[in-house]
């Protein structure tokens, strides 16, 4: 090897660089290729934006794979807070929209940008917080406890402060205690905003040992690695309502996917499905995480 | 503290039990990376030759441009793609956002001036009489210019390698423009960070050290060419 000649190892060089060029081009469409292995046309895919309680629960995990198989179809899932699926409906990114944010899913429908909300399973938020309760409001109504932590200044809060539904409910409770939601942004070091999903919210909560509010499915999937404990869970205002939303192609030209949106509603409020939704966690963690709701508004 | 021990122990049981999940996101990881690396070469090597030979006004700007991206962060290049391939966006109609094709893309886009600005200062190395030389012999441009890339292929290399360990470890643009679809585009550090907002630590950490393996055996196959 140690008498190799200079043009020799030109031509190497040349060589190698040219067959990187060549294995990096063909790498690079393993995007395009794996889908085009097969004969036949591609599968189609559709694209869900979804809250990320649903998923983080290991909801969507469980159901996809049942919707691929009854459509041949698949299924693209993006775990998003409300805020950020909205937009990414609005562009055309996405087909379908698994969320939980009323006051904005009405907007989104009455602006043309949704075809229908269809809610189809429900739960209740809840105010966790250490089991000491520092600021006192165990049992109280949501509204009353805001009121309370604003006014003791006793422990802290962790907001998610990203637009999702949870932060949507979050500030509507802010709103009903009487107090204006900027103000309650700079009414101290006690309020913070993680900007992360609920997970890592519940997380920091425990970490700090402060309050937050959070759906019930994902505090009770988390609920064994949490040093927190439910201390409010009363309250209309709590309702939690999931609704599944074909974006309208009317309106977003881009998207071109209405049928199998379609199929997506119908698969989600079908009976088979809707029972399934209803036992999903119950063994796993002993109390029903989602309560089907086909097609109409619970509560 | 316990979570890296435990890390490490799954990480080496995921690796000997090859679990089909992870060795798939692993796989598309490496693929990813060694394709935006090697087109990303492809493009910056003659380039980069092409700014170092060439005087023209302005040259030290553009390298000072160049270099100013080494700072742009991973998100506002994946913001930049997104927008470009949303379906609303001028390049939507090619129906590559959330694929790995899209995530190649990106990655080049952030590998390049990396490449570009470290290949620039590596041929800035090679003493100038070999230049000359070359030149002398009868070599044209282009000679000239694979002559002086040889001599800095060290320096090359140690670019082509900085620029690879920014693509694989990024994750900002992966789960921007990718959208971390399991099954689809997820890789190797969107998992780490959606396991870790699910609080599973262990295998977060596990992830990781299947990455940095994977770099160490990248690093090992390269200094071996390198040194042949």
């Amino acid at each position: 090897m140690s008498f190799s000649s200079k043009p020799f190892m030109k031509n190497r060089l040349a060589s190698v660089l040219a067959l990187a060029a060549v294995v990096g081009l063909m790498a690079g469409m393993v995007g395009c290729a794996s889908s085009a292995a097969s004969p036949l046309p591609p599968t189609p895919r559709l694209r869900v934006a979804t809250t990320t309680s649903l998923y983080d629960t290991g909801l969507w995990g469980y159901l996809e794979p049942m919707f691929e198989k009854k459509y041949k179809v698949e299924v693209d899932i993006l775990s998003l807070g409300s805020g950020a699926a909205f937009e990414y409906a609005k562009r055309g990114d996405v087909d379908v929209l698994t969320i939980h944010d009323k006051p904005n899913e009405l907007k989104f429908v009455s602006d043309n940008y949704g075809v229908e909300r269809v809610p189809f399973a429900y739960n209740y938020f809840l105010i966790v917080g250490p089991g000491s309760d520092p600021a006192g409001i165990k049992g109280m109504d949501p509204e009353a406890a805001f009121k309370k932590l604003m006014g003791t200044g006793k422990g802290a809060f962790v907001s998610r402060g990203d637009n999702s539904g949870t932060h949507s409910k979050e500030r509507t409770i802010w709103k009903n205690a009487g107090f204006d939601y900027e103000a309650v942004r700079k009414a101290g070091a006690w309020y913070v905003e993680s900007g992360q999903g609920m997970g890592q919210t519940l997380q920091m909560a425990s970490e700090k040992q402060a309050y937050t509010l959070t759906d019930m499915g994902t505090y009770v999937s988390y609920k064994s690695k949490l040093e927190l404990v439910p201390l409010v869970d009363k309250g209309s205002i709590l309702l939690n309502v999931y609704s599944v939303i074909a974006v309208n192609p009317q309106k977003v030209t881009v998207v071109k996917n209405l049928q199998m949106a379609n199929n997506m509603i119908s698969f989600l409020t079908s009976p088979d499905i809707q029972q399934l939704i209803g036992k999903y966690g119950v063994k796993d963690y002993g109390l029903q995480l989602f309560t089907p709701c086909a097609g109409s508004e619970p509560g | 503290m316990v979570e890296i021990w435990h890390g490490l122990t799954r990480a080496v049981q995921l690796i000997v039990t090859l679990d089909p999940e992870v060795m798939a996101i692993a796989g598309l990881s490496l693929r990813i990376a060694i394709s935006s690396t090697l087109l990303a070469a492809v493009i910056c090597l003659p380039l980069s030759s092409l700014i170092h030979f060439q005087n023209f006004r302005g040259k030290r700007s553009l390298i000072s441009l160049i270099q100013t991206f080494y700072s742009i962060p991973t998100v506002t290049v994946g913001l930049l793609v997104f927008v470009l391939f949303s379906r609303s966006g001028p390049l939507g109609g090619l129906n590559l956002l959330f694929t790995p094709t899209v995530m190649v893309i990106g990655q080049i886009i952030l590998v390049t001036p990396i490449l570009l600005g470290l290949t620039i200062s590596a041929l800035s190395g090679v003493d100038r009489t070999i230049t000359d030389t070359a030149r002398s012999l009868g070599a044209s441009g282009w000679q000239a210019a694979w002559v002086v890339l040889r001599e800095a292929r060290f320096a090359v290399m140690a670019a082509v390698i900085l620029g690879f360990g920014r693509a694989i470890s990024e994750v900002g643009l992966a789960i921007m423009v990718g959208g971390n679809i399991r099954g689809f585009t997820r890789v190797i550090t969107t998992a780490i960070s959606l396991e870790t907002s699910k609080g599973d630590w262990e295998l977060s950490m596990a992830l990781g050290i299947i990455l940095i393996i994977i770099a160490l055996v990248i690093n090992i196959a390269l200094n071996r060419i390198q040194q042949r």
